[in-house]
Formats: C-alpha cells, structure tokens, sequence
C-alpha cells in the first residue's frame, strides 16, 4: 500500500510522500462528484462512524457525502456536551460504537490529542476531523490539493495566513503541510495570537498585513474563533477588522493572480470583505467541493486495502 | 529488642561521616555506632555493600485521606512511601475536609499510628478550607502536631493574607509552605507553555505564572523578616530568583522532584495524561537549570509530591484528566540513577537533600542524621541494584506514573523505622 498508515490523525507525521499520494488519489476520485450516478462500489460492505464531539456542518457532511460515494455505510454520531456534563467516558463512548463493527471512526473533539487517544485502544482507523487546536488535517489537505489545482504547484510560493493562529487547528496543519511541500509561509495576526515559537517551523511572522500580503500566491484567511477567546488578545473587533481584514485595497499589494482560500464559517466583514469572497479570486466554495474528493481519497486509502495505480 | 546493622557503608551528612560501622538500635534510637560491635543479644542486618542511610523524608505528598480513599489512603500511601525508601513523610492537607482544624490533623495523625509503620506528619492549611481568606487557629495546629503549613495546589493568593500568614508565622516559627501559581496566568493551562503546546494545541501554562508568586513571596517574606518554603519548583527564572533572594539573606527554602528535573514538554506528544502534573513538565532548558540549581546548592530539598490518581481518571482526554504524578516508589531510584550514579552530585549531597535538609526545614530534630540518640530511621540502598518501573508493582492504590519501563541502577532495599524494619514488608 503506498499509504502505510493505519490512522490519519495529523499532518505533523506524513511525509511529502504521503501527501502527494493522498493528493494524487484525490484527484483521481474528483470526477466520482461530477457523474449523472455519483457513486463507485469501493468500499462497498465498510462501515464507518462519523463522531462529533463538537458542531460541524461542512466537514461532517463532506465526509458522510465522500463515504457514500464510495458506497461505505456511514452514521453519525453527534455528543455536543461530553466535557462539561459527567457520565459515559470517551473510551466507553468510543468502545461502544466500535463494538457495532466499525471499521473506521472519524472523530472531531474539542480536546487537542482525543483522536491519538482513541487510537490507542481503538482498533478502528481512526480519522482526525479536527482535535482542539491541534490539527484538521483532512482540511490542510483539501487546501493543498486546491492550491495545487489552481497554481500547478506549491513548492515556493508565498503563502499568507491571517487570522487566529494560536486556536486554530487549520493553520497548525496548513503549516506542518506546506512546509513540507515547501512553501514559504508568513503569518500575521496580532502578536498575541502568533506564538513566537512557531517561528521554529521555519514560519516568518509578520504583525503588518499590508507588507506581509506583498508578493502574496495565496491568502489563507482565518475566523477570528469567538467561542474560544480569552478577553483582549485585541481591543475589539472594530479595530481588528481595521488592521487585519482583507479588503480589496489590500488585496491589490498581493500578486495579480493571487487567490483567497477560507476553511470557513467565514465572518463576511469580519475578516474579509463580502465582496471579496464572493470575487472570482476567492476559491472558497473550490475548497469545499475538493473536501469531498480529498476525503473520499482518505477512506478509500485507510480503507480500500488494494494496491491502486498513482496517477501523477 | 536490639538491631544491629553490620558492615554497612555509612554516609552520614550531619556529622560527614562516611564510612564502614556497624549501628547498635535499642527502643528506637541509635545507640553506638562503631566498628565491629559484638552482636550480644541483637538481631543483625548484614549491611556489606549497601549503603546507610539517615531515613529519607519526603514533604510533599498527598494521602488523600480523609476524603479520597479510592485514591490512596493513609496506610497504602505510607507502604508506598516505605517501599521507596522514606521513613517520614508529611502530607498535604487537601483532604476533604481539608485539614484546617486539628480535628482532622488528629484524624490523620490516630489513622497513621494505627495503619502505619512510617512517620506521618500532617501539613495544616494556612486558610480555612483553602480559599485564601481566613487564617487556621495555626497554633493550636501546631500544637495538634501539624509541621507546617500550606494551602497545597491553591497559592495564597491575596498578598496581604499572605503578609499576614509570614509575619504571624513568627509567632511559633510556623513553616509556611507555598505552591507558586498565578491562576489568572494560568487559567485553563493543562501542560507548559511553550513550543510543544503551541504543537500540541495544548493550552500553555506560562513559566510567568510561576516566576511572579516566587518573586511576589521572596518580596513578602524579605519585609516580614519570615521563612518561606517554596514548593515544587519548575522554572529557570524562579531558580535565578531564589539564588538572588538566597544570597541576600531572605530566609527562602524550596524543593525540587524527579519528573521536573528529568522529564521535559517534549515528552507530552503521546498526550500521556501520567504527565499532566502541576506545576508542568516544563522545557528543557528548565528542567537542566533544576538540575544545574540542585548541584550549586540553590535547591534544598527532592520531594516527589506523590499525587495519586485512579487509572479511570487518569484515562481520559488529556484536557479532562486531573493534574499529577504518584512517586513516592520511584524518586530514589530515578535520583539514583540520573544523577548519583551519572556523578553529577555526590551520594552525601543526595542523602543531605532527601533527609538531613528537610527534617531541618520541618524542624524533626532528632531525624535526619545517624549520631547516638538520634532517632533510628535508617534508609539502606543498594546503589548498583537495577531495577524496571513497574506501575503493577505500586503499593499505592493508583498507577500514574510516567516512569513505568524505565531502566534505572540504584535502589532502596531495605527501610528502618523507629528500629524496625518496616520493608521489606
């Protein structure tokens, strides 16, 4: 199998090579999507648990849709308040729906490291759908297979990312995955919310988002996260907005074919203006029709347990 | 009944003796020591080749009785203790209720002389039911027989019923005991912050948290003229901040354990909740300027702050798991081992730390030193013993230990408390 992993819980631990194999695959399952009967039978007869722990609308369904079209049984299971309210444990929960036969559980938990500690009793595959503000890999994915559809390759080009990085998982695994194909990367955002130890990861870090987007090929915008603020990592969002959100005006300091990518929900005037993410340079709602495709790719390679032709 | 300890190595650092003697025992103290002492009518230990020891005393650990028996209780937390080599151990007062009246001092006290064969000594609260507010009846605890006092996991965080607590402290010359934290730079932190946290998405507790209620409580006791002991430290600015504090004079003690001196954030990929301990694993640099600080004398005292957890709570995600590390079976041998047998400090500082300084610091008098009339508490070690952590093995009632595996050379065989030998069981 050119993927030799059992689970996908992180970027941090693939190679390039695993990468472009997950890439290259989901490339090859893209058109599944746009069949008259959009469906193949490859993994026909496999059953997999779509777990949430936290709300999900698009990734939930982007892998429920990608399970169905490769013909697995999926189900979801949603339990929205398992840290705060006493009762069943994460391992009985977990223990419990693999003894229905699972064969993969995709899991999404507000606490960084669930899914690895599931893997450690589970004997599932188990997929990563986002862990507290550790990773999303199956984001940081979708993200590369986008850029590389759009600009033909990653290697080199200058990528921006603006927007909360300390609680975000999508820019944790959008790092460890462009460093790794190469890509020079610079985030920006109020220092506060830059740990200036990711500089380690050999990230620049720029507080200015009008220098920082010179140059730019890609501009990766993300949600300033609400729900997991601490009060005055910046004054207010007036003046966030006035700083750090991507305005057409500043757009232009980027290159001319430079595009915009969000992970999403994305907050229309918040962090990007509504006219730029509805423009032809946003390739948002590109990210979430490649979702399906990269995500069908990571079953059928965790899953699919045949040798398949890599088409480069 | 006599006891006598043949041909042992014995390295005493009160009276810097380190040599070969035997030691007669009679009705619990120490009463010759000498060469070749004919054996009368005394049972004897054949002590060639170990060495012996004042008994160790840990104080820092946490009973859990009253209150939290499925955790560990007094009788299993003191097999523990005698297991890994202390004959003296003083407990924290976060039972439930919390020892802040000598009710519950006295509890401890009566379930220790009737479950126990090693020494119990209770640390009070410094406020009532830990919140920070009201000062104990401190006298009347220490007359209950508390050794010290401290409100554990909470700091006292209001200064001025700190200032209040060092200068009445005074009164009896009370050892205030305090847990340098604050909560508001900490707040929902679960492991040290840093490069590793940001990686893990792991919420950081900063080294600040840390380093201002250190430098706030040297302040604090400079002005009251009052002793402090700081525990369980984690960080190189708070050891830079004690040797500054240590030099002028400012009456500051503190206590270091294995798992921040051997352990660092690096280890937490595996989301390991063994290694949710607070203070937190700290960086490398830290845990080397621990190490550095133990060699240069900045550090008095190894202490484990045995906390034990059961494995259900413990087998969590990481987030939910409660904050701490069961090590009284462990440090001696992991000392031992990482930094007696590496020469990085000699046997007598190591002996000096776990025994002599700290029955001087909780002011047991006649512990800590092997001299005629002392009191016979005796640790023997087989310095050359290797052993594998075992967590099954544990006497505690729990198993969080992240040492479990590990290869170490260097082991307690052998504990003597009040003349009897109390392990082997």
């Amino acid at each position: 199998m050119a993927f030799n992993h059992k689970h996908l819980l992180g970027i941090e631990h693939l190679s390039d090579f695993d990468i472009m194999t997950v890439l290259n695959t989901a490339e090859s399952f893209l058109e599944i999507s746009t069949r008259e009967v959009k469906k193949v039978p490859i993994l026909r007869g496999k059953t997999i648990i779509n777990l949430y722990f936290e709300p999900s609308t698009r990734t939930r369904s982007s892998f429920e849709l990608a399970a169905k079209r490769l013909s697995a049984d999926i189900t979801n299971f949603s339990k929205l308040n398992s840290s705060t309210v006493k009762g069943e444990t994460l391992k009985d929960t977990v223990l419990n729906l693999e003894a229905m036969k699972a064969d993969a559980i995709v899991v999404r938990h507000s606490c960084a490291g669930a899914p690895y500690f599931i893997s450690t009793f589970c004997t599932s595959h188990i997929i990563n759908a986002g862990d507290g503000a550790h990773e999303h890999p199956t984001q940081a994915l979708l993200d590369a297979f986008t850029i590389r559809q759009e600009k033909k390759k990653i290697k080199g080009l200058k990528v921006v990312i603006v927007g909360d990085i300390l609680h975000s998982r999508v820019a944790r695994s959008n790092i460890f995955l462009l460093k790794k194909l190469r890509a020079n990367i610079v985030l920006v955002a109020p220092p506060g919310l830059i740990p200036e130890e990711l500089k380690r990861l050999g990230v620049n870090i720029d507080y200015n988002l009008d220098r920082a987007l010179e140059g730019a090929d890609v501009i990766m915008m993300l949600r300033i996260q609400m729900e997991r603020q601490e009060k005055n990592f910046f004054p207010s969002i007036r003046e966030y907005r006035n700083l750090f959100s991507l305005t057409e005006e500043r757009f232009r300091r980027a290159n001319k074919n430079a595009i915009i990518m969000h992970p999403g929900p994305i907050n229309r005037g918040v962090e990007i203006s509504a006219d730029l993410a509805d423009s032809v340079k946003s390739v948002i709602l590109k990210q979430v029709e490649n979702g399906v495709a990269v995500r069908m790719a990571v079953l059928y390679l965790l899953l699919g347990g045949k040798e398949r032709e890599i088409t480069d | 009944m006599k006891l006598l300890i043949k041909g042992g190595r014995i390295v005493d650092p009160a009276s810097r003796i380190d040599g070969i003697f035997d030691i007669l025992i009679e009705k619990g103290k120490i009463v010759d020591i000498k060469s070749n002492i004919g054996t009368q009518s005394a049972k004897s230990i054949n002590a060639s080749n170990l060495i012996v020891s004042p008994g160790f005393i840990d104080m820092h650990v946490h009973l859990r009785e009253p209150g939290q028996e499925d955790k560990e209780t007094i009788r299993t937390g003191s097999l523990a203790a005698a297991k890994g080599g202390f004959t003296s151990i003083a407990c924290m007062p976060n039972t439930i209720p919390v020892n802040d009246n000598q009710g519950v001092t006295k509890f401890i006290l009566s379930e220790a002389k009737k479950n126990t064969s090693v020494n119990v000594f209770p640390i009070a609260a410094i406020t009532k039911d830990q919140k920070g507010e009201e000062l104990t009846d401190m006298a009347d605890l220490k007359n209950a027989g508390a050794v010290a006092f401290s409100d554990d996991g909470q700091p006292v965080y209001d200064s001025q019923t700190m200032r209040h607590a060092l200068e009445y402290s005074k009164l009896l010359n009370f050892l205030i005991i305090d847990h340098c934290e604050d909560k508001n730079l900490s707040r929902n932190g679960v492991m040290h912050e840093g490069y590793y946290s940001y990686l893990f998405g792991l919420k950081g507790i900063p080294s600040s948290s840390e380093d201002a209620i250190v430098a706030r409580n040297i302040i604090l006791a400079e002005k009251a003229d009052a002793r402090i002991h700081l525990a369980h430290l984690s960080t190189k600015l708070s050891v830079e901040l004690i040797q500054n504090a240590k030099k002028k004079g400012i009456k500051v003690t503190t206590e270091v354990t294995p798992h921040h001196m051997f352990l660092n954030d690096s280890d937490l990929k595996t989301y390991d909740t063994n290694l949710k301990v607070n203070p937190p694993i700290r960086s490398n640099k830290d845990s080397k300027a621990l190490i550095e600080a133990v060699k240069d004398g900045i550090i008095d005292v190894f202490v484990t702050d045995h906390a034990p957890h059961t494995p259900d709570e413990k087998t969590v995600e990481f987030n939910e798991a409660p904050f701490g590390i069961n090590g009284l079976e462990t440090a001696v041998s992991l000392i031992l081992d990482r930094l007696v047998n590496k020469k990085i400090i000699s046997l007598e500082k190591f002996i000096e730390m776990i025994s002599l300084k700290p029955a001087h610091i909780l002011g047991l008098e006649n512990k800590g030193k092997i001299c005629v009339g002392a009191d016979a508490d005796l640790t023997i070690l087989d310095i050359n013993k290797e052993i594998v952590v075992d967590v099954n093995k544990f006497e505690s009632k729990s198993r969080n230990n992240p040492f479990h595996g590990w290869k170490l050379k260097g082991s307690p065989v052998m504990t003597i408390v009040g003349g009897k030998v109390v392990y082997p069981f």
